[in-house]
């Protein structure tokens, strides 16, 4: 697969931020696994909407409110598409992954899992596919298991068998690993999961942007993604649960927007994706997540996928041809971002080391601390590669690093 | 690529050297207790988010009044352990005021641009350039923050930076 149709120069023109130096040299932007870089189109995007169409949504009858609602709809439907969703009432906003984990856990977890149940999680979840699960853990009396990571980075699938047992009520994985760049089979995951009767989660925060994501061919119940990981604002994300699950689910907060009728004690609850919609939304980031899905919908995941893996898997050439005593952490077979560690630097020294020349990198556990625990490692560097990045960038990387090594042994 | 000067003044040799081969690196126990009115506290610092983590124990003589003995173990970023090696061979056997005065000019000096370091601080200058490097701070004073702990005997435990950084 190539990527060649693509005018990549011309797309990476179109983020104005990336044009700039830091300190005296030119800024290489290697975070985007903890927030990716806005295009002008999203921009322009989120002004024409303040500028023109403002007002809260479903609740006017003038024309700013209709015109707002039918954004926000708008943007709805194309996070559908986007996702390949049956419907867009499959589709709820929220305000990031975080956020729709929580929903699932404290909406449906609280009502259908049980004293002596099960959530089954993998070693490698970022803490936002943790701690809610503990949470719910707590409440209800349930326990959690781990799938185990292999020393490679990868999935010990050998153990499901014996893992997933008819007491697992939800199995919650992560698609794509924010420190190891595995990518999980999730097809198969969830169609484990669901031979046993359990309900799969599945965490994209990391691959929703980067590769085509079909819930329909996953075959997943609930998935979440975190919109300003993909050209999106903060503060704007999206939950897809299948409709017959989102059905039988109980409402996550209560207010505005998701009730039919309330009397002082009791209220009735619109369907979904509305029920789980309390309070005024954030409009003007769900416009800018539909600009965004637009922006990505242009070029093309595959393309997007495509060259992703050209520049980690030149990075990752370079790296270890050229850089001495650098270890990659995770499976050959990765997702655009390599995480690794110098003998010589600690990560925290090499990252302010490339800071002063210009280059972001994240050095740390990475909301993963267990598993960097479970690799004896304080903490990795983190590269992580967008279409907007360039392999000229990598090779500044490169240099910087062979600096890095020579200046702290 | 050019040398970065906030870099070499930051990471200066001997700070480097003080990383990989730490100084009074280990940790004392009730047995180094050997006279009355001594007592021996140990602290714990971590600083989760980066990782770093620290332990040290100090020999307290005088019924608190003077810092006998420290060592530290840990493992963290070359801050972190330069600056924890540093203090263990700036405060060991000075009274209890004079810890104090020296965890207060550290503090100053790493925090703000100082013209005139005051002499007590000594090698301690090395970690001057820290003040350039606001996300830093919180390295450098882990090893700082439990040793202040310590001298607080009894309410020993685990203490950060995290929340100053
Ligand atoms: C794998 C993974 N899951 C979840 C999250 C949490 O995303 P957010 O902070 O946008 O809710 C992240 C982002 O850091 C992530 O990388």
């Amino acid at each position: 697969m190539t990527s060649d149709s693509v005018n990549w120069a011309a797309v990476r023109a179109d983020f104005p931020i990336l044009h700039q130096e830091v300190r005296g040299n030119p800024l290489i932007y290697f975070d985007s696994a903890a927030s990716s870089q806005k295009p002008r189109q999203v921009i322009d995007a989120l002004s024409r909407y303040y500028e023109h169409d403002n007002a809260n949504v479903h609740r006017g009858l003038h024309e700013l409110s209709s015109r707002a609602t039918d954004a926000f709809e708008a943007a709805r439907n194309k996070v559908a598409k986007f996702l390949n969703a049956a419907s867009a009432d499959e589709i709820i906003f929220t305000r990031g992954t975080t956020e729709g984990i929580n929903l699932v856990a404290q909406a449906y977890g609280t009502r259908y899992v049980k004293e002596g149940d099960v959530v089954l999680l993998t070693e490698m979840e970022h803490h936002s596919n943790l701690v809610p699960w503990q949470l719910l853990a707590e409440r209800t009396g349930a326990t959690l298991r781990f799938v185990p990571v292999l020393e490679d980075g990868t999935l010990d699938l050998s153990k499901l068998p014996e893992l997933l047992t008819p007491e697992v009520k939800i199995f919650s994985f992560t698609h794509i690993s924010n420190s190891l760049g595995t990518v999980n089979p999730v097809a198969d995951l969830c169609r484990a999961a669901r031979a046993v009767g359990a309900i799969s989660v599945v965490d994209a925060a990391q691959s929703a942007g980067h590769l085509p994501v079909d819930v329909q061919a996953l075959g997943c119940d609930f998935l979440a993604l975190s919109g300003h990981k993909m050209c999106a604002p903060t503060g704007i994300g999206a939950l897809y649960g299948r409709a017959e699950v989102l059905e039988k689910t109980p409402p996550y907060h209560g207010g505005g927007e998701m009730i039919v009728s309330v009397s002082l004690q009791k209220a009735t609850y619109k369907e979904a994706p509305h029920r789980f919609e309390a309070g005024t939304p954030n409009i003007a980031g769900a416009v800018g997540l539909g600009a965004a899905v637009d922006y990505l919908e242009n070029i093309g995941r595959q393309n997007i996928a495509a060259h992703d893996g050209e520049l980690v898997r030149y990075a990752q050439q370079r790296m270890e041809a050229d850089v001495p005593g650098i270890r990659i952490i995770g499976p050959r077979e990765r997702s655009g971002l390599v995480g690794f560690v110098m003998e010589s630097a600690h990560p925290h020294d090499l990252t302010t080391y490339a800071d002063r020349y210009g280059l972001a990198l994240r050095g740390g556990h990475h909301c993963n601390q267990p598993l960097m625990k479970k690799f004896k490692l304080p903490g990795t560097s983190r590269a992580s590669f967008y279409f907007y990045n360039t392999k000229e960038e990598i090779d500044r990387m490169i240099t910087i690093l062979q600096e890095a090594a020579r200046f702290f042994s | 690529m050019l040398p970065n000067s906030d870099l070499e003044e930051l990471y200066q040799q001997v700070l480097l050297d003080h990383s990989r081969r730490p100084r009074n690196f280990g940790e004392l126990t009730e047995a180094d207790a050997t006279e009355a009115g001594e007592k021996v506290v140990k602290v714990q610092g971590d600083n989760p988010s980066c990782g770093d983590e620290i332990v040290v124990s100090v020999k307290l003589a005088d019924t608190g009044l003077k810092l006998a003995d420290i060592k530290f173990t840990g493992q963290g970023c070359a801050i972190s352990q330069a600056s924890a090696s540093l203090m263990t061979i700036k405060t060991k056997g000075r009274s209890r005021a004079e810890v104090e005065e020296l965890i207060a000019a550290f503090h100053d000096l790493i925090t703000k641009q100082t013209e005139n370091p005051p002499d007590i601080l000594g090698d301690l200058q090395l970690l001057q350039g820290v003040w350039r490097f606001p996300q830093r701070v919180k390295c450098a004073t882990l090893a700082w923050r439990a040793l202040e702990q310590a001298l607080r005997e009894g309410s020993a435990g685990v203490v950060t930076t995290e929340v100053e950084g």
